[in-house]
């Protein structure tokens, strides 16, 4: 009878692990490089908070478009654009209807010598850099939304050659960092520390300078089964994520 | 087709690979001639140091070339100094770059051809007279012909290849710092999958009808040679 009584209480142990592990699942998240900082943290509160287990990557837009045509292996993509999630839609690799904008990117002018960018940007005109870093802008909006300040400030011809392009915003940020680049414009949620710039100098762009740096998260191919895929979409839109998202310096989706 | 750009940078990264080779050899035959013959304790330290590039991920050498060569790095510093600006971003920077990247490529095989023609050749010389520069020049140099051809193609293909430290140092300007491997990377992170695969293409088959040669008609040639 004990016996028997013992082997049941295993039984449903075993029932019960199998089932919270049916419960907790694990998706792959690829992750644009200027949201790699809120993600990480975005992650750790999800788990908390769901169980389910968000694995990320962090790299530039284009090249997870390019990845997740070839048959890569994610399951959400929070891009740096709207472009990419809409052409993974059309081309069939997003499941269509679950895209969205989860933040509005906000773009700074930065340098790691304090005082050398005042408030206003006046600096780009006044010159006396060798470099000025930025994201290419064929491959990253981030660079896009430089390009159209500088052109908008009518300086786009006359600092061209001084252009240093990064392959990604985390790219560009590094030369920045290192002093490479005098300076550069990268994002806001890469030098933010409690709500204002952390180290060095820089401009906050208006977000008036440029249209609007639209993130958006789609739901792939990979993830429609994938309960923990569709969890971490649903959380992108709560409280404490859109939190995080917002101390990170970025404008929130109306 | 490609691009006016693209034609930029298979110039550019020709125009790079060139330079970088002159200088490797230059550099670099005395180097593996001192490492072929020397006895010294140093050896197997400067052997491993010329070859770490062939074990570190090229991303781990463009790192530390971003931070040393930039203004806050030792190089960077020196070169300030010496009033010639700081090298990431720039033409030279990325040559000096590319010399320490492939440079293994090119002391490795003269190095081994240097080892090969053994003590005999040198006392035969040296017994008529001729001074270390002529038996260099006169002997050494005709009997490792087919070291030098090797060394000078592999470090100029592997500096065409040339892709991760270009990445971190480059910056990607036009007709300084953009060539074929980070103008073919930028075509497919852009999907522009026809332009990349033109570019890609190009390089294929150059680098192909390169090793081709190496391997077959140089390979032969020197083995008949002393045959005879």
């Amino acid at each position: 009878m004990f016996k028997y009584k013992s082997l049941s209480l295993y039984l449903s142990l075993l029932l019960l692990a199998l089932s919270q592990n049916s419960l907790a699942a694990t998706t792959l998240v690829a992750v644009a490089a200027n949201f790699s900082k809120p993600m990480t943290e975005i992650a750790a509160e999800f788990e908390k908070s769901t169980g389910h287990t968000a694995k990320l990557s962090f790299g530039s837009s284009g090249k997870f478009v390019s990845q997740m045509e070839n048959g890569g292996p994610f399951e959400v993509l929070l891009s740096a654009d709207e472009k990419g999630p809409e052409k993974l839609e059309k081309s069939g690799f997003a499941v269509p209807n679950t895209r969205f904008i989860y933040a509005l990117g906000k773009l700074v002018l930065w340098s790691t010598t304090p005082g050398y960018i005042d408030d206003q940007g006046k600096i780009l005109s006044t010159g006396g850099f060798k470099h000025i870093a930025l994201a290419d802008p064929k491959l990253a909006p981030y660079g896009v939304a430089a390009v159209e300040v500088l052109k908008k400030k009518g300086l786009f011809e006359k600092l061209q050659p001084l252009f240093v392009l990064g392959e990604n915003i985390a790219q560009t940020h590094q030369f920045v960092s290192t002093s490479n680049a005098e300076l550069g414009f990268v994002a806001l949620s890469q030098v933010i520390e409690n709500g204002k710039i952390g180290s060095g100098s820089g401009w906050i762009v208006p977000s008036s300078e440029h249209a609007p740096i639209q993130q958006g998260a789609v739901l792939l191919k990979n993830g429609a089964e994938n309960p923990a895929a569709l969890a971490l979409l649903n959380y992108l839109k709560s409280k404490p994520a859109l939190a995080i998202i917002e101390k990170y310096g970025y404008d929130l989706p109306k | 087709m490609l691009t006016p750009a693209d034609l930029d940078a298979l110039l550019l990264t020709f125009k790079v690979a060139s330079l970088a080779t002159l200088f490797m050899l230059l550099i670099g035959t005395p180097l593996a001639w001192w490492l072929a013959r020397t006895h010294s304790a140093f050896k197997g330290f400067i052997n491993a140091i010329v070859s770490l590039p062939l074990v570190l991920p090229p991303t781990v050498l463009g790192f530390y070339l971003l931070v040393l060569m930039g203004p806050a790095g030792f190089i960077g510093k020196l070169t300030n100094e010496l009033g010639l600006g700081t090298l990431p971003f720039t033409f030279p920077g990325l040559v000096i770059a590319s010399v320490l990247y492939s440079m293994p490529f090119v002391v490795q095989p003269l190095q081994a051809a240097f080892t090969s023609i053994g003590e005999q050749p040198l006392e035969a010389a040296a017994t008529l007279r001729a001074s270390p520069l002529d038996t260099f020049f006169s002997v050494v140099v005709p009997l490792t012909k087919p070291g030098f051809l090797t060394a000078s193609i592999l470090g100029f293909t592997h500096t065409v290849g040339e892709f991760g430290v270009v990445l971190m140092i480059g910056g990607n300007i036009p007709d300084k710092t953009r060539v074929v491997s980070v103008q073919i990377y930028n075509h497919v992170e852009a999907l522009e999958y026809s332009e990349a695969h033109w570019l890609a293409g190009c390089l294929l088959a150059f680098s192909f009808t390169v090793l081709f040669i190496l391997y077959t008609v140089l390979k032969t040639q020197p083995n008949v040679q002393q045959l005879k």
